[in-house]
């Protein structure tokens, strides 16, 4: 089948960019690590399944809220259920980088604080898991970004970052 | 139109194979009108406009409005429209075809009623897409599963035609129109598998209390093998359009069939492993599966780059073979004032920047910025609200003539010139306010809120208002297109021409391999394994139960 040639340029400038383009996302996901959360993503923490009827006795979310696992390193142990987030509130110091630890415990919600790159779902049965620094103070805004029901839209926590 | 078609009569469209191609059509219609009134509401509700009154939820609206306009609208739209140019370039539908449509016809419809008044009872306010573990009215998983295998028969309709038209024609190439659609349907059928089984399988026995949980993950994944595919069956019929109506419309020739048909073939092979770029921000997936999906997803820029390639070069040959001269010459001769080709240009536009928005979207980290932001709202109303929608619009015109043999009106075509551009200007004002809200944060499928006087979300306030003043442009948009299908429906008696483009003299031959079928399958069946076997047997393996609840 013959192609014209400008077409083979056109096409050839196409599949040009792709790779440039895969090779952009490819590096920054795999060898520096900037990836959206994913099962294996954080190997070294990674908790597997949960029963989400049993969150009560399943560490860690018997116990959740934030704890201190490093210098200025933390984790968050976050609830999110129809319509909240189990705490409602957390208190983070300034530049802490923080380890988000995130279950459901009834239908699938999401987790995003509008203004950074802190966006991902949490799934009842599922743990996500996503590190962020926090280097700005000020209060920060938590909503749930996938339809949950009727109280969907009231759906928040905050975070300070002080 | 007062084009050469409507004065030199042409043969009649049969009435048996018009009837079936027009209930299908103003079916697609009475779905958009609701819709459409849906879509009004929520816009005006997300701009603090409105409260609706007690009773009326805004998330039952939405779930309305993504039902009739995502599922309805466009399924009912295309099977028409195939029909239509099946029996245009096949010869008349034969009695079995006329069975399988009309039966997947009623099968779609009482799907389609028995949804409808399950939302409207406010027993399935799970949206479109109808996540678990929220679980519905196990008689609106039913009603989905009725229109899935009514479209099914449908598509069984399509391939026994062209399978009759190939056995008659030994040797012979088919028809462009006929191919296309055969590729479309058969996308489908392979597509719908994955939602078939979620529903089948998984909610059905679920939500009749017969197992008591549900692996969420897995449904969500059986979705999304169905979800990307389904844009991919939104758009196929409308590069059917681009491809073999608009060279007729504006006088020129296909510039190429066989480059035509490798387009539609790759179409239908990448399509379909790539459901995993809609669930880039969940967990419980591996990366490398994600990036491998993300990867393939992006190779749709190949059959997109030849399909540009074509049209242009076909809309500059036409211009040529009329004596411009100029770089931009032929651009001049284009027949701007023909709805026919107006509609479906503008619908070809605002691809560009809908398919570059789509390459962000997929952009593997980039997702995390707009991920279930109102951005991607304001993505789809570009695609599918508007590159499909004014293209199906743009076919309206002719073909709802040409099946009733009437013709098209020089006043209708300039009412249908205002509406699409009516159409463009509603879009522009509620997709330009949804994408740029969305990068500031604003959540998608909510209902009005400020998140307790929050400063950052009141501040997205006013870009929603901006959005309800262009849902209310769009909402005109609407009824001037349902006026003018109840006109077109009144238009005088005639001859509408079919546009059914011709190839260009000299062009190279298709090669036969094309039309081998189980090779094109046996690529995208392997593909499919390869994408998904791995993740899903271990999605199958460690899943986790989980209980329905009904959150509304
Ligand atoms: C009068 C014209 C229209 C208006 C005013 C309108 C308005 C809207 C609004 C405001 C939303 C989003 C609400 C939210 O996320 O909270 C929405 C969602 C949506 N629209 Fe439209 N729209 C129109 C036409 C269309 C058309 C023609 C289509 C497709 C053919 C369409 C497909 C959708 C889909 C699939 C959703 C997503 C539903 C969901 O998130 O579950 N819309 N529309
Ligand atoms: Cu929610
Ligand atoms: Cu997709």
């Amino acid at each position: 089948m013959h192609i014209h040639r400008l077409e083979k340029i056109w096409i050839g400038f196409g599949l040009a960019m792709l790779l440039i383009f895969l090779l952009l996302t490819g590096v920054a996901a795999f060898a520096m690590g900037i990836s959206p959360p994913s099962s294996s993503s954080h190997e070294n923490m990674h908790h597997g399944k949960v029963d989400p009827t049993k969150l009560q006795t399943t560490a860690p979310f018997d116990k959740p809220g934030l704890k201190q696992i490093g210098d200025n390193e933390y984790e968050a142990v976050l609830i999110a259920y129809a319509f909240g987030y189990n705490p409602d509130t957390i208190d983070i110091p300034h530049g802490a980088k923080v380890h988000f630890i995130v279950t459901s415990s009834d239908v699938v919600h999401g987790f995003e604080i509008p203004g950074t790159n802190v966006n991902f779902m949490a799934e009842p049965g599922e743990v996500t898991e996503l590190t962020h620094t926090f280097d700005k103070a000020g209060q920060f805004l938590v909503l749930c970004n996938e339809y949950c029901g009727t109280g969907h839209e009231m759906m928040k926590m905050t975070i300070n970052v002080k | 139109m007062i084009s050469t078609s409507s004065i030199t009569a042409g043969k009649p469209f049969h009435e048996n194979d018009g009837q079936l191609v027009l209930a299908h059509v103003l079916f697609a219609f009475a779905a958009l009108l609701l819709g459409g009134i849906a879509g009004l509401l929520q816009a005006m509700v997300r701009g603090g406009t409105i409260t609706l009154p007690h009773g009326i939820g805004y998330y039952q609206l939405l779930t309305a409005h993504g039902v009739l306009m995502a599922l309805i609208f466009t399924t009912y739209f295309i099977i028409g429209f195939l029909y239509g140019g099946v029996a245009k370039t096949t010869g008349r539908l034969l009695p079995t075809t006329l069975a399988l449509g009309w039966t997947g016809f009623l099968l779609m419809s009482m799907g389609t009623a028995v949804g409808t008044v399950f939302i409207l009872l406010n027993k399935a306010t799970v949206l479109y897409t109808f996540y678990a573990p929220m679980k519905a009215s196990p008689y609106f998983y039913v009603a989905l599963a009725l229109v899935v295998v009514g479209s099914w028969l449908s598509g069984y309709g399509i391939f026994y035609q062209y399978n009759y038209w190939r056995k008659t024609h030994p040797g012979e190439r088919s028809p462009l129109f006929s191919f296309m659609s055969v590729v479309t349907m058969l996308l489908w059928q392979v597509a719908t598998l994955g939602v078939a089984a979620e529903v089948l399988i998984q909610l059905i026995p679920w939500s009749f209390g017969w197992v008591d949980t549900i692996n969420v993950l897995l449904s969500r994944t059986l979705f999304w093998y169905f979800g990307h595919p389904l844009v991919y069956f939104w758009l196929l019929p409308a590069y059917i359009c681009w491809y073999v109506v608009i060279p007729k419309v504006i006088g020129g020739r296909i510039y190429s069939d066989a480059l035509a048909r490798l387009s539609f073939l790759l179409l239908f092979v990448f399509s379909i492993p790539v459901g995993f770029h809609h669930q880039l921000m969940e967990p419980g997936i591996s990366q490398f599966w994600k990036f491998l999906q993300v990867a393939l997803t992006l190779m749709v820029v190949v059959p997109s780059l030849m399909t540009a390639f074509s049209l242009f070069a076909t809309f500059e040959l036409a211009g040529r073979a009329k004596g411009v001269r100029g770089v931009f010459g032929w651009l001049k001769v284009l027949p701007w004032n023909d709805v026919r080709f107006f509609a479906p240009f503008m619908g070809m536009l605002i691809f560009i920047p809908a398919g570059a928005g789509g390459v962000i979207n997929a952009s593997y980290q980039l997702d995390e910025v707009v991920h279930n932001t109102l951005w991607i709202t304001g993505h789809f109303h570009l695609t599918v609200a508007t590159s499909v929608a004014l293209t199906f619009f743009g076919i309206a015109y002719w073909l709802i003539p040409a099946v009733t043999n009437r013709r098209l009106t020089p006043r209708l075509n300039k009412l249908g010139l205002w509406q699409t551009w009516i159409w463009v200007i509603g879009m522009f004002f509620m997709s330009g306010s949804m994408h740029t809200v969305g990068l500031l944060g604003a959540p998608r499928r909510t209902a009005y809120t400020t998140y307790g006087d929050n400063a950052q979300a009141s501040g997205w306030i006013p870009y929603e208002v901006v959005m309800a003043i262009g849902g209310m442009i769009l909402f005109v948009g609407v009824l001037l297109m349902i006026y003018n299908i109840y006109a077109l429906l009144q238009a005088p008696a005639g001859y509408e021409e079919f546009p059914i483009g011709e190839e260009l003299d000299g062009a190279e031959p298709t090669p036969k391999l094309f039309e081998r079928w189980g090779v094109w399958l046996g690529i995208s069946v392997v593909l499919i394994f390869v994408a998904y076997t791995i993740p899903v047997v271990e999605m199958i393996q460690t899943g986790v139960g989980s209980p329905g609840y009904k959150t509304w």
